[in-house]
């Protein structure tokens, strides 16, 4: 479904140039999940924007569904492929309700049947009717992330681009989200390339699982292999071992890798 | 050295909170309790508090340096540091304590700060603003402190700015600038939160280091369970401003109040990833 084939990704120009992602090579097959896990500046997010044409200076080769990604990407692009953002705090416009957020997409792709369309977007994602003509600042943060995914799906695409979507939210909240997303990849046979800090979510979430450490991917893992600890570069296993909470013995062990 | 021997010459626990209540007054004139009915001791250990966002955890570090804005309201029957009652004390002798007995350090080093000021001064003005000493004696202290969070080029982050350290870097600078007064009680408010695991792994292991040597109090509010369970000795598990249970951190995993069960049985692990995860019913009953 995805083929990403040595991406390489400059930003900045001048000395403040930063080669961001170097190399990067991955496959995600359809109705896969895939986990891009690493620290902060380690160019996770960056993959994530370059797939999803955020990004226009890359080289490389991206290849989604068979076509080979150029420069101008056109709409039928974008009803294939969405991307749900970290924080449901910014990423929601403050002044528009909950029905205009839903349409505007519908809009731009000329879509018909509006008022179903925004019906079954909300009730996919565990939102009544009711919540139709809310403002952002009257949801509480599971509530936003919600309607974040349900401005998404509304255009049915077969590809979801998940950029840290349960970072800024209680455990609790991260639980109902992941659920979320569990349910409607079952049901619309969606392909997710997920981006997360957070190991666990990324293990729980996803059936395979790069590793990348400044702009490079490190190691490739399945889920299998991260449940029998056998991952065999220092860097994952350092990132295996503090993700498991504080203990001072590994703290002393810590090693810096370039 | 002597702030240890003093606090074992009055047999008086480090920390004593008794019935605290916040209660905020909103733009409509309704009063939100923040914090309600919240006691609990603190010796020279590591207490965390947990609970989610809105559940009043930071509020009771505020509420114990008197830090809440004027909308706010703080009623306790007890807030004692070494038996003296901080509630009775005006607000120039809490500014003593404020830095010198008791020390914040907060989430995000970004935030909290001064973009243009250098490092070295900042951490220096903490210094100097509870002791008399000399400008240069001031820099060593900081140069020595500096060196104690693990920073390898002292000198240099002495004159950097804020915006030139990364966010591990400037957690280290924060954590410095908190324990140069010495003081008895840190409270440290989600303070890896905004960082890395392995930074987050560092900047622990240098708490943990600092707070055994020098016999301090640690306050930890975090969000995070398994960082609890594993860094600290006790554990308070907040819930819409209550301690609904409290545990040694090592028990954790065997809780026995039904939030706090909830709360555990919904982390995502690799081993549970073939089912749906468990969601929290929020039970009524658990505000009484």
């Amino acid at each position: 479904m995805i083929q990403i084939h040595n991406l390489n990704v400059h930003l900045g120009s001048g000395r403040a140039r930063v080669h961001a992602v170097r190399n990067v090579s991955f496959d995600v097959k359809q109705g896969e999940s895939f986990g891009l896990v690493g620290e902060s500046g380690s160019g996770k997010s960056t993959v994530l924007r370059a797939i999803s044409g955020l990004y226009q200076n890359h080289s490389g080769e991206i290849q989604i569904d068979g076509e080979v990604q150029g420069g101008s990407k056109g709409i039928d692009f974008y009803k294939k492929l969405q991307m749900v953002f970290q924080d449901p705090y910014a990423s929601l416009h403050p002044r528009h309700t909950v029905d205009q957020t839903l349409s505007e997409p519908l809009q731009i792709h000329k879509l018909d049947h509006v008022e179903k369309r925004i019906r079954t977007a909300l009730e996919n994602v565990g939102l009544g009717i009711n919540f139709r003509f809310r403002y952002p600042h009257q949801l509480s943060g599971g509530q936003r992330q919600r309607v974040a995914v349900a401005r998404a799906m509304i255009l049915e695409p077969r590809i979801l681009l998940l950029d840290e979507p349960t970072s800024a939210l209680d455990v609790s909240v991260q639980a109902e989200v992941l659920n979320l997303l569990t349910i409607l990849r079952i049901e619309h046979s969606l392909t997710y390339i997920l981006v997360s800090h957070d190991l666990a979510v990324v293990a729980y979430m996803c059936e395979q699982i790069a590793v990348m450490n400044k702009g490079q991917i490190v190691e490739n893992l399945s889920k299998e292999q991260i449940i029998k600890s056998q991952a065999t570069e220092p860097y994952t296993q350092q990132l295996l071992a503090a993700s498991k909470g504080y203990d001072r013995e590994t703290a002393r062990r810590l090693l810096q890798f370039n | 050295m002597s702030s240890i021997q003093q606090m074992s010459k009055n047999h008086n626990p480090l920390l004593q909170i008794e019935n605290l209540n916040v209660e905020f007054l909103n733009h409509t004139g309704n009063s939100i309790r923040a914090v309600r009915e919240v006691s609990f001791t603190l010796g020279q250990e590591r207490l965390g508090i947990v609970g989610e966002s809105g559940s009043g955890k930071s509020t009771v570090g505020r509420a114990i340096l008197s830090l809440i804005p004027p909308t706010g309201k703080i009623k306790a029957e007890k807030i004692a540091l070494n038996g003296i009652d901080l509630q009775k004390l005006s607000e120039l002798e809490m500014r003593k304590i404020r830095g010198n007995k008791i020390s914040m350090i907060m989430q995000d080093p970004k935030h909290a700060l001064n973009p243009v000021m250098r490092v070295g001064e900042q951490i220096a003005e903490a210094l100097r603003l509870h002791n008399n000493i000399a400008r240069s004696e001031a820099k060593q202290k900081v140069l020595d402190i500096l060196k104690d969070v693990q920073i390898r080029d002292p000198e240099r982050v002495y004159r950097a700015y804020p915006h030139e350290l990364s966010g591990g870097m400037g957690q280290r600078v924060m954590i410095a600038m908190m324990l140069i007064p010495d003081p008895n009680l840190l409270i440290a408010d989600e303070p890896t939160s905004a960082l890395d695991v392995t930074v987050q792994m560092q900047i622990l292991a240098i708490i943990d280091d600092l707070v055994r040597e020098k016999g301090m109090g640690l306050i930890f509010i975090s969000h995070d369970l398994n960082l609890m369970a594993s860094f600290c000795d006790r554990v308070l598990i907040m819930y819409a401003g209550k301690v609904v249970e409290e545990c040694q951190a090592s028990e954790l995993a065997q809780a026995k109040h039904p939030y706090t069960k909830g709360l555990l049985s919904c982390l995502p692990t690799v081993e549970n990833s073939n089912q749906i995860l468990a969601t929290l019913n929020r039970d009524p009953a658990w505000l009484e």
